[in-house]
């Protein structure tokens, strides 16, 4: 159906966070050599270029770094959404991701505002870390 | 110091479009075919004289478009010896004269062609999503964000969050790039707007409303280049390449490492105007690429024509609008004139022909040095040409 959310294509370098995410924790990858946490997970540390990586718990605290309102559908599958909040999170541990911002009343999303992870099951396999304003 | 071999343009052609669609029936590979044969002819050369295919595009992809420089090659009934398929979005033009400069100073091509064709008004083709979920993209495009409208409203919401940009500011550009539009018969959009009508049209992704964005529509374009030496024998006046710069950071827009400043542009910039020998006071046209309004403002900036965070200041008051203090994007820009998915080889073909002198009433008086800067992506790659009269 071309109308479903488009799901993750996993990959390698991907599977280990997708499985935690589908676990209920956010996990993404360490360098053992720099110390600094990455997102999207690579197979070598893009501070660094180190390769000593490891997958770590972080905490799921952060605060939104910026963000759209989205008026328009990104396609067909993401109609019903409208409007929908799309932002990045600056996770506390450094890295930032694209998530979406679950809120009754996306006005109420400014940059900075505190927020935390919550895990939206998706399919059997996929589990998507969205966050929630706190 | 001048060298026979120094880098010039010295042919032009753009097709022509009417409701942002191609008047000629042609396929994409046709539009490109006929640009191309134009531009070459113009500067009193043949197609057989070509030996350096520069292209980049978006079509037949999956399928022959994987092979742009070859499928192209081929539909011309070329042999080149020099190509360039080097595809960074929209920039990718600019890249392209920086690129064929360099063949060209080498001696490694004598005739160097860049092409680009769209028919996605045409086809329909465009909608908000449609990036494949795979390798980065993973992380973006299950969370329904609309590309590549989104990213650039993100970088907008952090510089008005930072510098306390407005609506208002990025509603001067869309109104000043307009007045130009009216100025020339080939532009799309050529009825009045205001900042009004910007602030009131359909909010797209916040804070980009409907009149922030680019056209949807179709083109082709096409540049030769060839040495200055082999100039003197040829039609065309030649403009001077004399300096340029390209450099990319991102694709996905989390990626992006300071949403509020564009650092392709900055180093691109630096690095042209440097070779070029030129200082912004030097500057007499700038066409720089205006996806979306507030690509130009962070471009005014990265470029270095005003502080990091002035550029709301430096486009108040209709500044870049014909008769203010700076020309801007004088043929209506992708804003009101035509954007047909990459848009870069538009801006130089405009900044050619302003300093060719050649634009009737959009025409910069004096225009001696002018600066093109591309940008391509999510606000992921920049190009920037300094081309001078000689």
């Amino acid at each position: 159906m071309s109308t479903e959310q488009p799901l993750p294509v996993i990959d390698h370098d991907s599977a280990p966070y997708w499985q935690a995410a589908h676990e209920g924790h956010l996990d993404i990858p360490l360098c053992g050599d720099c110390g600094k946490h990455h997102f999207y997970p690579r197979a070598i540390c893009p501070h660094c270029h180190s390769d000593n990586l490891n997958f770590d718990t972080v905490s799921g605290r952060g605060e939104v770094h910026t963000f759209t309102v989205a008026r328009r559908p990104a396609g067909p599958a993401f109609a019903d959404d409208v409007p929908y909040v799309v932002a990045l999170i600056e996770l506390e541990e450094g890295p930032r991701m694209m998530s979406r911002i679950q809120t009754d009343d996306p006005e109420k999303v400014h940059i900075g505002a505190k927020v935390e992870v919550t895990f939206v099951k998706a399919s059997d396999e996929i589990t998507f870390p969205y966050f929630r304003m706190t | 110091m001048k060298n026979g071999r120094d880098p010039v343009i010295v042919g032009l052609a753009d097709a022509p479009i009417e409701d942002g669609k191609f008047v000629t029936k042609a396929s994409v590979l046709g539009h490109a075919a006929l640009v191309a044969k134009a531009a070459v002819e113009e500067a009193g050369l043949t197609l057989d004289d070509v030996d350096g295919l520069l292209t980049a595009g978006m079509w037949g992809v999956p399928g022959p478009g994987q092979l742009a420089t070859v499928t192209l090659g081929e539909y011309l009934g070329i042999m080149p010896t020099y190509v360039d398929g080097t595809n960074i979005g929209g920039s990718a033009f600019e890249a392209h004269v920086a690129h064929a400069a360099m063949a060209l100073r080498e001696g490694y091509c004598e005739v160097a062609l860049i092409v680009y064709s769209s028919d996605q008004k045409s086809l329909r083709s465009r909608n908000l999503g449609g990036r494949p979920s795979v390798l980065s993209m993973q992380h973006e495009t299950p969370y329904g964000m609309p590309t590549p409208v989104g990213g650039y409203a993100m970088a907008a919401q952090r510089h008005m969050h930072e510098y306390g940009t407005t609506s208002e500011n990025l509603a001067e550009i869309a109104v000043a790039t307009r007045k130009w539009a009216q100025l020339n018969p080939a532009a799309t959009r050529r009825d009045p707007l205001t900042v009004d009508d910007v602030l009131s049209s359909t909010m797209i992704s916040e804070p980009l409303h409907l009149l922030d964005c680019c056209l949807v529509t179709d083109g082709a374009g096409a540049i030769v280049m060839t040495t200055a030496e082999r100039a003197k024998d040829l039609r065309t006046k030649p403009i001077a390449v004399k300096g340029y710069g390209e450099a990319h950071t991102h694709w996905a827009i989390a990626e992006m490492p300071d949403l509020a400043r564009l650092l392709p542009a900055q180093k691109a910039g630096e690095t042209a105007m440097k070779m070029a020998g030129v200082s912004h006071s030097d500057i007499d046209v700038v066409e720089v690429y205006d996806s979306f309004t507030i690509t130009v403002l962070l471009t005014l900036e990265a470029l270095g024509f005003c502080k990091i965070g002035e550029g709301g200041d430096f486009v108040s008051g209709q500044r870049t609008a014909p008769g203010g203090a700076f020309p801007m994007n004088t043929n209506g820009g992708g804003l009101s004139a035509l954007h047909p998915g990459m848009y870069g080889i538009f801006l130089l073909i405009e900044a050619t022909r302003q300093l060719r002198g050649v634009c009737g009433d959009r025409q910069v008086a004096g225009a001696e040095t002018a600066l093109v800067h591309g940008t391509g992506g999510t606000l992921s790659s920049g190009a920037t040409v300094i081309l001078q009269k000689d």
